[in-house]
């Protein structure tokens, strides 16, 4: 496991298998994903351990991050298989732990399942 | 990544919410590019200005920590939307000069210097070779790591914003020694800026990091822009040098043929409603030059010019304005061609511009068609 930025954070799993592109797919008041063509379509960030690949578009995103987060609609945490620099900052300026890990070491977790981010520990556990 | 005693205490926090901020932002943006340190930069170049970039999410988060935010080395920045000198021309709504305002008015409480330009390197003094600095624009950055000799990686607007508040930067990429990935064999015979432009362009999608590109340089300053901004559109290479590649490069070349692809794909249109120069912004050696270019000529159209401030009241000065605007020109500071409010497809159905950047931009996000052509050409078919 990569810390990007630190902290721990429990919430239910919202996984997804596609890119998240911030700035053009996300509300950035109500945290809910917009864009038709994504498995995540008219789901809520808020409060979740978003499990996704990595981030992708324009670098402007982060501020999407920051902007879901001062609305009270970002996620908890944040687990993604590469390091993008937009997550990366987004998620510094918000204060959302984020955290990189192998593409396997997901597989294991359930979409709904409740999860604890600790990067003290460098441990993503369920229940 | 390691930090050291104080930079530990100000990531827990003991310095401050915005301070801890930025040690996070710079950690993870380290964590991400592998740096193993953070290194001292001399001089900071911001992106996330422009109110038509960075929207309510972005002016909202300036302004939550203008309070308490103050940089702590050389700070300048980005064009922002319009120039305040004729910002009634152009039909802006009050909602975005209210807002482009208050993104003005957070950058100058923390102490930036608001240079409003996307080429620092025409309008302040460079420090000394091999110093290392952060830029986020990505034409500065690439003419700083390949003409001025300076090192930076390609920043973003927050990780820029970091290093501003902090005074360092993650020691990763670009700040070490970087050899070029690609050789690019130019075969264009006499190219002009345009031909620069797209070889620019062509580079920052064939190089990964770092271009060699073979034969001499282009000897004018518009040229060497021209490259430094097609390449920053492109893709994520952040240097060119020019002469012999070392061995193990990729080796591709530049011919006319990939020109005319590039031109294809972004020269949309035939003709142009009006004529749009910068993108990088002109600086004062280029103006006068124009100025000089169109002695005794006027355009059939108007032509916007963008630039520095400083180059516009330069340009005022010397009278070198005086001669553009009675040529049809009109200089506006403050702003640039690229992501601009002031050219929409509203009023506009197409532009005719030099600039590689500018056609990226202004058909992708303003949605208007593009004519290409080099300046001569321009002057040569737009002017009587």
């Amino acid at each position: 496991m990569k810390v990007l930025v630190r902290g721990r954070a429990r919430g239910p799993a919202l996984i997804s298998s596609k890119p998240i592109n911030f700035l053009g797919m996300v509300d950035k008041e109500t945290g809910v994903v917009g864009d038709p063509s994504h498995d995540l379509h008219g789901k809520s960030l808020a409060g979740s351990v978003l499990v996704f690949p990595h981030g992708a578009g324009s670098s402007v995103g982060a501020y999407t991050i920051y902007s879901i987060k001062a609305h009270g609609s970002a996620p908890s945490a944040m687990i993604c298989e590469r390091a993008d620099l937009t997550v990366a900052t987004g998620c510094a300026t918000a204060d959302i732990p984020l955290v990189v890990v192998p593409p396997g070491e997901t597989a294991r977790l359930g979409d709904g399942q409740m999860i604890t981010v600790d990067t003290d520990s460098e441990t993503i556990t369920a229940g | 990544m390691h930090l050291d005693k104080s930079e530990e205490a100000a990531l827990a926090g003991e310095r401050g919410d915005v301070m801890q901020m930025a040690y996070r932002i710079l950690v993870a943006t380290g964590e991400a590019t592998d740096a193993e340190r953070l290194v001292p930069v001399k001089w900071v170049h911001l992106s996330g200005v422009n109110y038509n970039t960075i929207g309510d999410a972005g002016e909202g988060f300036l302004r939550s920590i203008r309070d308490r935010a103050r940089v702590k080395v050389r700070t300048t920045l980005n064009p922002m939307g319009f120039d305040s000198d004729s910002v009634d021309a152009y039909g802006l709504s009050e909602e975005f000069i209210r807002m482009q305002e208050s993104i003005r008015r957070s950058y100058e409480m923390m102490g930036v210097t608001t240079s409003f330009s996307c080429v620092p390197y025409d309008i302040f003094e460079m420090p000394e070779p091999g110093s290392q600095v952060a830029f986020a624009e990505s034409n500065a950055a690439i003419h700083a790591n390949s003409l001025d000799g300076l090192k930076t990686n390609k920043e973003s607007a927050f990780s820029a914003l970091a290093s501003a508040l902090t005074g360092k930067s993650p020691y990763s990429a670009f700040r070490g020694d970087v050899s070029p990935d690609t050789a690019i064999k130019m075969t264009i015979d006499e190219p002009t800026d345009l031909d620069w432009g797209m070889l620019g362009f062509f580079a920052g999608k064939v190089a990964g990091g770092s271009a060699a590109i073979s034969g001499p340089p282009p000897s004018d300053r518009r040229s060497c822009k021209a490259i430094c901004g097609g390449m920053g559109t492109s893709g994520t290479c952040a240097k060119f040098t020019f002469g012999e590649a070392p061995a193990g490069c990729e080796r591709v070349q530049f011919d006319r043929t990939e020109a005319d692809r590039i031109l294809e794909d972004l020269g949309t249109a035939e003709r142009g409603d009006l004529i749009v120069l910068g993108s990088p912004q002109l600086g004062a050696g280029e103006l006068a030059e124009l100025a000089g270019m169109l002695r005794g000529r006027r355009f059939k159209k108007e032509c916007m010019i963008f630039c520095p401030r400083t180059a516009k009241e330069q340009a005022a000065a010397s009278g070198v304005a005086g001669v553009l605007e009675r040529a049809g020109c009109r200089l506006l500071a403050d702003c640039c061609a690229c992501l601009t409010p002031l050219i929409s497809r509203d009023s506009t159905d197409s532009v005719t511009t030099n600039s590689i950047k500018g056609a990226y931009y202004l058909g992708r996000s303003n949605g208007v068609g593009v004519e290409l052509k080099p300046l001569a050409g321009i002057i040569r078919d737009e002017t009587r």
